[in-house]
């Protein structure tokens, strides 16, 4: 079943001639995402630049209104057209399709690139029956029969690893566990043989029993069908062990991007560092309270000068709130962040600790909240050690 | 029976909320970019341009209908054989006892119709009775059905039961049908305008009856009427006190929507011969009057006045529901 | 009555029929079913009771009311027919009897069984609303489908006010407007008299179009403002996006996705708008002079038949309250999770 399905991959591809198997997948440069809201230009995708290759997997990780999920859609070409201003390019396959429109992209979107979204309750149409909603893409892209595709649509879901697939495909979403939604979702995301598959949270509404199963089910699909993955997540540890690179946002930026050991081992962003603090040991005592980064995400309606990080950083000097860190390389191939004084390196240890001393950051005291200690900006949100 | 609410509905308020405001795509874009504190719906807090001109048709109307007596007005039972004969300027056709004068004639604005009165005359002295029927038949409405939506919502169970019960079967039949067989029983027991008010009135008590249930419902889960009971304040106080101002923006706004429904139902009624009597002027009397010459293709003009006057207090009537709606974020009951 | 009224009554029967077998098979599983069945039961009765007392409030001797000028020996028949001697609950035992085996009493004016009138007159009604229902949706799903997908753009903005301008107009208005300008000055319809199609389906659709439309415009506005909100709310949920993502086509989308979710408020709508075509039929008949059940109700109205009025009021009453059971039961078709809930519950 599985290999004739394969074969249609083929023929679909075959529509795309300007297709190059050199080069990367996906290449994004210097993307921005705004959103025209009544209280401003809302800036959620702020310059973000990436590559992915075929067959890797690039986890994104950031706090809910980091601009993740929006980056993800940008790249997808899903958000409305209304009262959002897109910038910058997005080559996929070397084809331009950064500008592309709804009919140019319904050739890409199921076939080339397929999404898995958060909540699979949401997320499946209630009225439709499973089957339907596998079949009609297969229907759409594919030039098979009504039978064929029912098919395909029994062997996508035993491939999934939902048992009895027949019986299933005549059932509604509602009679399904969150699990075997999330499952089903997987398999309409990937009905059409995408080359590219965006995970935005993809397990953050189930159980956590079933998280760690879909997450694996990702992974063997990733690994079989040799597919380019985003993994999109505000959890670190999602994306840990499952990823060959971490991309960290924050505030519609990427603030590092580094291989994933590389940047479990040798971060170099406080962001980063406080989000992997912030991560539940297993050799934490129970009752130990978690590391939590102070403040809140700033808003992004005219976002300040300078490093977007710096009112809740413990590193945060003068430099900070005046300029904007570049995105940099590091000493590690592949591993960049924007950071002028980061984790680990002589300046860095000597911001933090001048800011001990002063029991200040630069950017607390320069928003006059004087005394307060410096890796608690707001001081009811203490806790951080 | 109709009760079964399907579940998308709930929340169908907001999204009205929204599309008057022209926030649907930002409330997406804002959901999207997760932003989700202080983005609330612009609402508007002065009266917009329409409001204001329903208001002044709305009052003008009133006002006419009151003082019509000493307007510079003819008698709405006045011929003029000008009219009748169709001998004014712009008359239409010439015919005997046929012809009318259309409207901007001179002397007669609004033209006349096939008796030879004044349109003009016959429209706000129409107004008189159209108003007080609908006015009246909703202020019925607001009385009964108020009062046993608010007995439902408040005291629950049984009682509650029971007036659903009631009120759905008073919905059972079609509005016009039972209008049309309590006229029917009523004619020659009270005079024609009580009729009317009375039988539309007992229309519009299942719609009133509804929504103050649904919204008495609500307010008397607030904390408020917990802490009047804890104070030791009696169920009527805290009913009329506590309760009811609160409830009266949603009976309110649909009182207006029901007075638009009478208003166009009392000219049905009119249209079939089963209203007032033909001297007492109406709208829907004037339509009556000049259905014939419409349909033979003499004039339309009769008809039109007619129905121009309810369309736009229909039109002001409903309008205003809505302001006051928006305002006041009056959620909608089942139906 | 001709084929399609034939049809069309048959199939009001239908629905009828099927309405109160979706109640009982609900009633016979589930606690709510029960309840539903035991309303209804209640409903019918009071209503029935309503329309049979009709006659008992009207003022005066109910049988001289209806043939004035009869001598009291030629009232004495009439009296024993209506059973004016007998108590009033027997009366009205004795009338459910006779309503339930179709025997609706008699016309006085015209010495004719009600029946025989009635069953005339059902076959144009139905057609009437029913046209008139379809011109409806026909005309208000793709504009609410379109103006929610445009919403806040002109198409949307002046559709809006087009259809808040016509809820403000009677049907009545409407009527009047088309006869004037479409039937006596253009010509292109006639005004009044009822074609039966089995006469001529051409001209039977020429003499329906006029008063279905005026009907129907009203509808249209309401069913299209319902359907644009709902459409709007389900425009922003997941798993449209989600059918975004799978490379459907917008038009897929809108029909086949968004549509039978919003489509539930419409449905409640159009159901409950029974009883506002029928109110809005009888004027209309009486304005196109369609020889149907309002213009029979209405001049059984003026000619002070109370024993046909009775039985008008009666039947109308049952045929909506059925139609709603009908439509309660539809909702567990049209929503899997509607359906599915209720067979747990059981």
């Amino acid at each position: 079943m599985i290999r004739r399905w394969r074969h249609d991959r083929a023929d679909t591809t075959e529509r795309f001639p300007t297709e190059t198997l050199e080069g990367p997948l996906l290449e994004v440069r210097d993307v921005k995402t705004y959103f025209q809201t009544p209280r401003g230009v809302v800036h959620a995708v702020d310059g973000v630049s990436f590559s992915l290759d075929r067959g890797r997997t690039l986890g994104v990780v950031g706090e809910s209104g980091s601009g993740k999920t929006v980056l993800s859609r940008s790249v997808m070409g899903l958000l409305p057209k209304k009262h959002v201003i897109r910038e910058g390019s997005i080559k996929f396959e070397g084809r331009e399709i950064g500008k592309a429109s709804g009919d140019e992209m319904r050739h890409i979107w199921g076939s080339q690139m397929a999404m898995i979204f958060q909540d699979p309750m949401t997320s499946l149409n209630p009225v439709m029956k499973v089957g339907k909603q596998i079949t009609e893409s297969l229907l759409y892209h594919l030039d098979i029969s009504r039978t064929y595709a029912d098919e395909l649509a029994e062997a996508l879901l035993t491939s999934v690893g939902i048992p009895e697939a027949k019986r299933r495909l005549n059932e509604y979403p509602h009679q399904l566990s969150g699990g075997l939604r999330q499952r089903v979702m997987i398999a309409i995301a990937l009905a059409c043989g995408p080359k590219l598959l965006f995970a935005d949270e993809p397990t953050t509404a189930l159980d956590v029993t079933v998280q760690a199963q879909i997450l694996d089910l990702l992974q063997d699909q990733q690994r079989e069908r040799f597919m380019a993955m985003i993994l999109v997540t505000h959890d670190l540890g999602v994306v840990a062990g499952r990823t060959d690179e971490i991309a960290v946002m924050y505030a519609g930026k990427i603030v590092e991007k580094a291989p994933t050991s590389v940047l479990f081992r040798n971060m170099k962003m406080p962001y980063t560092e406080a989000l992997v603090r912030s991560i539940p040991k297993l050799a934490d005592k129970s009752h130990t309270r978690l590391n939590v980064i102070p403040g809140r995400p700033p808003q992004l309606v005219n976002p300040a000068v300078g490093c977007r990080f710096a009112p809740r950083c413990p590193y945060a000097q003068d430099k900070c709130i005046q300029e904007e860190p570049p995105l940099r390389e590091s000493d590690v191939p592949g591993h960049q962040f924007a950071c002028w004084f980061p984790v680990g390196t002589p300046e860095g240890e000597d911001a933090l600790a001048r800011n001990r001393a002063a029991g200040v950051s630069a950017a607390v005291s320069a928003d006059g909240e004087g005394a307060a200690p410096p890796t608690s900006s707001p001081p009811s949100e203490a806790g951080v050690t | 029976m109709p009760e079964q609410q399907p579940p998308e509905s709930a929340g169908t308020a907001l999204a009205d909320e929204m599309e008057t405001t022209g926030l649907v795509a930002d409330a997406f874009t804002v959901e999207v970019a997760g932003i989700t504190a202080g983005v609330e719906p612009a609402r508007k807090k002065r009266l917009g341009f329409g409001a204001w001109l329903a208001i002044v048709w709305l009052g003008g109307l009133i006002l006419a209908a009151i003082i019509a007596p000493i307007l510079p007005i003819a008698g709405p039972n006045e011929t003029f054989t000008e009219i009748q004969r169709g001998q004014a300027p712009f008359s239409t056709i010439n015919q005997p006892g046929g012809g009318t004068t259309t409207p901007f004639a001179e002397g007669h604005l609004l033209g006349g119709d096939r008796n030879g009165h004044d349109l003009l005359s016959r429209a706000i002295y129409g107004a008189r009775n159209s108003l007080v029927v609908g006015f009246g038949a909703v202020g019925f409405g607001i009385l009964l059905g108020g009062l046993l939506g608010l007995l439902a919502g408040f005291y629950r169970g049984k009682i509650d039961n029971v007036i659903v019960a009631f009120l759905d079967i008073m919905l059972a039949i079609p509005a016009l049908v039972l209008a049309l067989a309590l006229t029917a029983v009523l004619r020659g027991r009270v005079p024609d305008l009580w009729i009317l008010v009375i039988a539309l009135g007992i229309i519009s008590v299942p719609i009133l009856g509804r929504i103050t249930r649904a919204n008495t419902l609500v307010w008397s889960e607030r904390e408020f009427v917990t802490a009047a009971r804890a104070q030791g304040a009696k169920n009527w106080r805290i009913m009329t006190r506590e309760v009811l101002p609160n409830v009266l923006p949603a009976m309110f706004s649909i009182a207006l929507l029901g007075v638009a429904v009478v208003i166009a139902a009392e000219a049905a009624l009119r249209l079939l011969g089963i209203g007032l009597s033909i001297t007492d002027p109406s709208w829907g009397g004037i339509i009556n009057d000049g259905r014939d010459f419409l349909t033979q293709g003499i004039t339309a003009h009769i008809v039109f006045v007619g129905s121009a006057f309810i369309f736009l207090t229909i039109l002001s009537l409903n309008y205003l529901a809505d302001v006051v709606r928006a305002r006041f974020d009056v959620r909608e009951a089942a139906i | 009555m001709d084929a399609i009224g034939t049809i069309l009554a048959y199939l009001l029967m239908a629905l009828i029929i099927l309405g109160v077998l979706a109640v009982l098979a609900l009633a016979l599983g589930t606690r709510m079913g029960r309840r539903k069945l035991l309303q209804l039961v209640i409903v019918l009765l009071v209503v029935t009771f309503f329309s049979f007392s009709l006659i008992h409030l009207t003022p005066g001797d109910p049988a001289r009311t209806q043939k004035p000028f009869a001598t009291e020996e030629q009232l004495k028949p009439i009296r024993e027919e209506i059973g004016l001697n007998e108590p009033f609950l027997v009366q009205y035992k004795n009338w459910l009897f006779d309503f339930v085996q179709g025997d609706f009493g008699k016309d006085y004016s015209t010495n004719l069984p009600v029946k025989d009138s009635i069953s005339k007159q059902l076959g144009v009604s139905l057609q009437l609303i029913f046209y008139a229902q379809i011109l409806a949706l026909l005309f208000a799903i793709p504009l609410g489908i379109l103006a929610a997908y445009k919403a806040g753009s002109w198409f949307d903005k002046i559709a809006n006010a087009l259809a808040f301008g016509a809820i403000a107009v009677p049907a009545f208005v409407f009527a009047f407007i088309f006869i004037f300008y479409l039937a006596v000055q253009g010509g292109w319809f006639p005004t009044q008299q009822y074609v039966a199609f089995g006469t001529d389906p051409a001209e039977h659709f020429k003499h329906m179009f006029l008063p279905a439309l005026s009907l129907a415009i009203g509808q249209i506005a309401i069913y299209m403002r319902l359907l644009r909100s709902d459409m709007i709310q389900t425009l922003q949920e997941d798993f449209i996006t989600m059918a975004k993502s799978k490379g459907l086509t917008n038009r897929r989308i809108l029909w086949r996705h968004a549509l039978r979710p919003s489509s539930f408020t419409l449905l409640t709508a159009a159901a409950l708008n029974f009883g506002a075509l029928i109110s809005g039929a009888v004027v209309i008949e009486f304005v196109f002079q369609l020889p149907g059940m309002g213009l029979g109700l209405v001049t059984a109205v003026s000619t002070r038949q109370y024993s046909a009025v009775q039985a008008y009021v009666a039947l109308i009453a049952l045929a909506f309250v059925l139609f709603n059971a009908f439509v309660d039961g539809l909702y567990s078709v049209l929503d899997p999770r509607i359906r599915h809930a209720r067979a747990a519950t059981a």
